[in-house]
């Protein structure tokens, strides 16, 4: 069994532990907000966040989670209250919406860092998250919006 | 006349008991002129089969309308039901939407006068979908007023209404539609409505304003459920491998080797791979991934794009015996040519693109215990597609098929063949178990179904004033009319004399429609040679395309929005330029600029600016359709700049996001600008008018920065740089 605080509550999974925490999230535990793009590592998708830092889920094996914290774009917050999801909201950024827990969950490690971050470090921090349907000026926008109301 | 209606999956009593007594339940039937809706007892009265119900109305004042808008990102799931909402004048706030069942015969938009189809598809869902709709809710608006009336005893024509209210201004008498619902009835006929008796655009409230999205606060919580998202009781997890050359079966596998790896229930034969199946998702990949199969010969067995592209196309063009269909001929091309003053020539050729939706391909499939009936889990562009898909594959009546609609991860044309739904209904078929299928990326790209490549040859015969009196424009490729010919037509242009042709050729690559097919590649090879004859009249491009090629008014209009947006005639900065372009889509008519920049040492052309002016007809979701128009010109950015697919002896040489480059947010222009001309015409496709103008747009920007032309799309910085040397 391998255990790990998942968005605050203490799960063990009976997973292999080359098994990617993407599949225990999504399968095993059934938090299906993370999503599976690439499995490579290539898009983002997968997004979560490991003891406070933005990783791909897709790559990130069992044997790395062991004992530490892993937060989902479930756990971001208590009704979706982040500043960044209600700026999401606010600007109607998602379009099929597939990418976006991801983009969500790499945007608030950028904003627990550095609150005020200008375009072009929104831009370098987010650049590996694809987003099909071209909604990357909503999402600057958005992260803009929360730095500011945040 | 009216014909029967279908059955449904919504039962009528569940419908009532959802409704509580005294409801008010508006159904759907077919009419020869569009959908109609009329009352439970006439449509029971009908038929002995189930009603189904397209607007309900509760007593605590709910209403409930169904959409049958397949969300894909583009807004119709929220959009379809809002027009209702606007001819009911119901207010919004108490407005449920529920996905309809998948029955094009009652649900289907009317395609060609003829068909019925849900596949939203081609930008159609609200364009398809506006009159019918505005008509089904003028409907439901009247059968309110007469009940309120009549609970009145006053005359109907002295009532009026207010969102979700019946106001007797005499009096100021007021019932709400849900106080109605608890007393009022459904007449049966339900009273017509005429076209003239629709609201007038000044009372609308709803459309050409927009109401936020309903599925934007699920998609920042990860609750919005996408196919891949399902989870069933007792369900195992499969994935699949495709024949590297498309279209080959498999002959024999490492069966025991894979069925031994941890896990592994089943293997499964498909007509064009073998499917793993296991109890959890990780272990169908690690056993897929052992996978050593023996294939048949493919039908693309030894095939090679870029040498069919660079010859065989060639080959083609030259031939005088090669087989022609005729795409469209207007007056005497032939006599256009024969008078010429002088002839322009030029050809252009395109790669094939994949779709590259976020969401690889997938499908929950469950039968029931006597395996004769079963239930199908996607999201899909055409659940009417899939429903008959799945049936035909196990000789089921479409009744044994109940399919469930999801969100869609991304669509743009490669979700609607049923295909998935097909191969996951085989694997629960043969292990017994509901299953989850999902395709790896590396499949969903190696199995792609691609925007097809093509080679564009183009002639124009220039009269003795100069004008554009003869033009002819044949496309090669594989894909026959549906995907070579879109975009052809120049209708937008007054040009005489015309002679459009498609000369084919058989791959054996699977091939399918892609966020506008085919203008993408046309209106690029089309776009680019009027620029061509712009440069030899020397004359500027907007000129040209009034005096020259007879633009219409509204092309005019188009044009001239987006002259004023990006103010063409001012001086770009040093290194800077801009290119123009129109294309066509779906009735939308669209006239673009971007203005880019070049870094000669890389290759790399990075676009800066896009203005882009839109005739859309009537826009009724203001901030859908800008969205809309902003993901078209991303996504047509990415594949002009970035995106090809090449196959070797037959088999995709790219195989994930490494190798098939997609826009990231660091290429993004950094100003995009959108606007609608100002219309009173029917509303038209939206969701792909951004993408097709963007080429040649680049292409003329290129040629102004450079005073050479780029013929080969995408223009990747290796293939810019030998345009340079050149």
């Amino acid at each position: 069994m391998l255990s790990f605080t998942l968005n605050g509550r203490q799960v063990s999974v009976d997973a292999a532990s080359n098994t990617p925490l993407l599949w225990v999230i999504r399968d095993h535990v059934g938090l299906t907000g993370t999503k599976y793009g690439c499995g490579a590592g290539l898009c983002g998708a997968c997004t979560v966040h490991v003891d406070g830092k933005a990783v791909r889920a897709c790559q990130t094996p069992m044997s790395e989670v062991s004992a530490k914290t892993v937060v989902t774009i479930e756990g971001l917050s208590p009704n979706a209250s982040h500043p960044l999801q209600k700026a999401w909201v606010a600007l109607e950024v998602p379009q099929c919406g597939y990418c976006q827990s991801g983009q969500i969950m790499k945007a608030a490690e950028l904003l627990a860092s550095n609150p005020r971050p200008n375009r072009a470090q929104i831009v370098a921090h987010m650049d590996g998250n694809i987003c099909r349907c071209g909604t990357y000026h909503r999402i600057i926008a958005a992260v803009e919006q929360a730095s500011r109301e945040g | 006349m009216t014909i029967a209606i279908k059955s449904s999956d919504v039962s009528r009593r569940g419908v009532l008991a959802g409704l509580g007594a005294g409801g008010m339940i508006f159904c759907l039937t077919l009419g020869t002129d569009g959908v109609r809706l009329l009352s439970e007892a006439q449509a029971s009265a009908m038929a002995n089969a189930p009603v189904t119900p397209w607007v309900r109305i509760a007593p605590d004042g709910t209403i409930t309308i169904l959409s049958a808008g397949a969300e894909m990102g583009q807004g119709s799931m929220t959009n379809l039901p809002m027009i209702v909402a606007e001819e009911m004048d119901a207010d919004w706030s108490r407005v449920a939407i529920e996905m309809a069942p998948a029955d094009a015969g009652v649900y289907g938009y009317l395609f060609n006068n003829n068909i019925r189809m849900m596949a939203i598809v081609g930008s159609r869902a609200t364009m398809l979908y506006y009159n019918q709709l505005r008509i089904a809710g003028a409907q439901v608006r009247k059968v309110l007023l007469l009940n309120a009336a009549e609970r009145w005893a006053v005359d109907v024509a002295t009532l009026r209404t207010e969102p979700s209210l019946v106001i007797n201004p005499a009096n100021g008498q007021k019932l709400t539609y849900g106080e109605i619902a608890a007393f009022g009835k459904v007449p049966a006929p339900l009273p017509s409505v005429d076209a003239k008796e629709l609201k007038s655009r000044k009372d609308w409230r709803l459309i050409g304003k927009g109401v936020p999205r309903r599925d934007t606060p699920l998609k920042v919580n990860g609750t919005a459920i996408f196919g891949v998202d399902i989870r069933l009781p007792d369900m195992v997890y499969a994935t699949t491998l495709h024949s590297p050359v498309h279209n080959s079966a498999p002959e024999r596998w490492n069966d025991a080797q894979v069925k031994a790896m941890p896990g592994v229930l089943a293997t499964v034969r498909l007509t064009n791979g073998v499917a793993v199946v296991a109890e959890r998702f990780e272990q169908a990949l690690a056993a897929a991934g052992a996978l050593k199969v023996d294939w048949q010969k493919g039908t693309a067995a030894g095939f090679n794009s870029e040498e069919a592209l660079n010859r065989d196309y060639v080959k083609i063009h030259h031939d005088p015996n090669a087989p022609t269909q005729a795409v469209h001929t207007a007056g005497d091309a032939k006599a256009a040519f024969a008078g010429a003053a002088k002839v322009h020539t030029a050809e252009f050729r395109s790669d094939f693109g994949y779709h590259a939706q976020m969401e690889p391909l997938n499908a929950v499939a469950r039968f029931n215990d006597a395996g004769d009936r079963i239930e199908i889990w996607e999201g899909t562009q055409a659940p009417d597609i899939s429903r008959t898909a799945v049936a035909k594959a196990f000789g089921f009546k479409e009744e044994q098929v109940t399919h469930h609609q999801c969100y869609l991860g991304g669509g743009f044309g490669r979700r609607n063949g049923g295909y998935e739904a097909v191969e996951a209904a085989q694997i629960a078929r043969a292990v017994r178990r509901p299953v989850k299928l999902i395709w790896t990326r590396t499949e969903d790209l190696a199995q792609g179904r691609f925007r097809p490549q093509s080679y564009q040859c183009l002639e124009a015969a220039i009269d003795a004033s100069g004008k554009v009196a003869g033009w002819k424009h044949c496309v090669i490729g594989d894909g026959g009319t549906a995907l070579l010919t879109g975009g052809m037509r120049i209708a937008y242009y007054g040009v005489p004399n015309q002679l459009l042709e498609l000369r084919g050729i058989s791959h054996g690559v699977q091939v399918k429609h892609w966020r506008a097919v085919a203008h993408v590649f046309n209106v690029f090879a089309i776009e680019s040679f009027i620029d061509q004859m712009a440069v030899d009249a020397n004359m500027d491009p907007i000129a040209f395309r009034f005096e020259r090629m007879g633009a219409t008014p509204k092309a005019r209009r188009c044009f001239e929005t987006v002259a004023r947006m990006c103010d063409w005639r001012a001086a770009r900065p040093q290194g800077r330029a801009l290119g123009l372009s129109i294309s066509e889509r779906s009735g939308s008519l669209g006239a673009g600029v971007v203005e880019i920049s070049l870094d000669r040492q890389s290759g790399k052309i990075k676009v800066h600016k896009v203005w882009v002016a839109v005739d859309g007809g009537i826009i009724v979701s203001p901030d859908p359709a800008k969205a809309n128009i902003e993901s078209a010109i991303i996504y047509g950015l990415s594949s002009v700049l970035h995106e090809r697919v090449t196959l070797k002896d037959g088999v995709v040489e790219q195989s994930n996001f490494h190798d098939y480059n997609l826009m990231r947010m660091s290429d993004l222009p950094d100003e995009m600008h959108v606007e609608f001309v100002d219309v009173d015409t029917r509303p038209t496709g939206l969701g792909e008018i951004g993408n097709p103008f963007l080429a040649a747009a680049i292409s003329n920007a290129f040629h102004r920065l450079t005073g050479k032309r780029l013929r080969h799309m995408p223009f990747t910085p290796e293939r810019v740089l030998e345009v340079l040397k050149a």
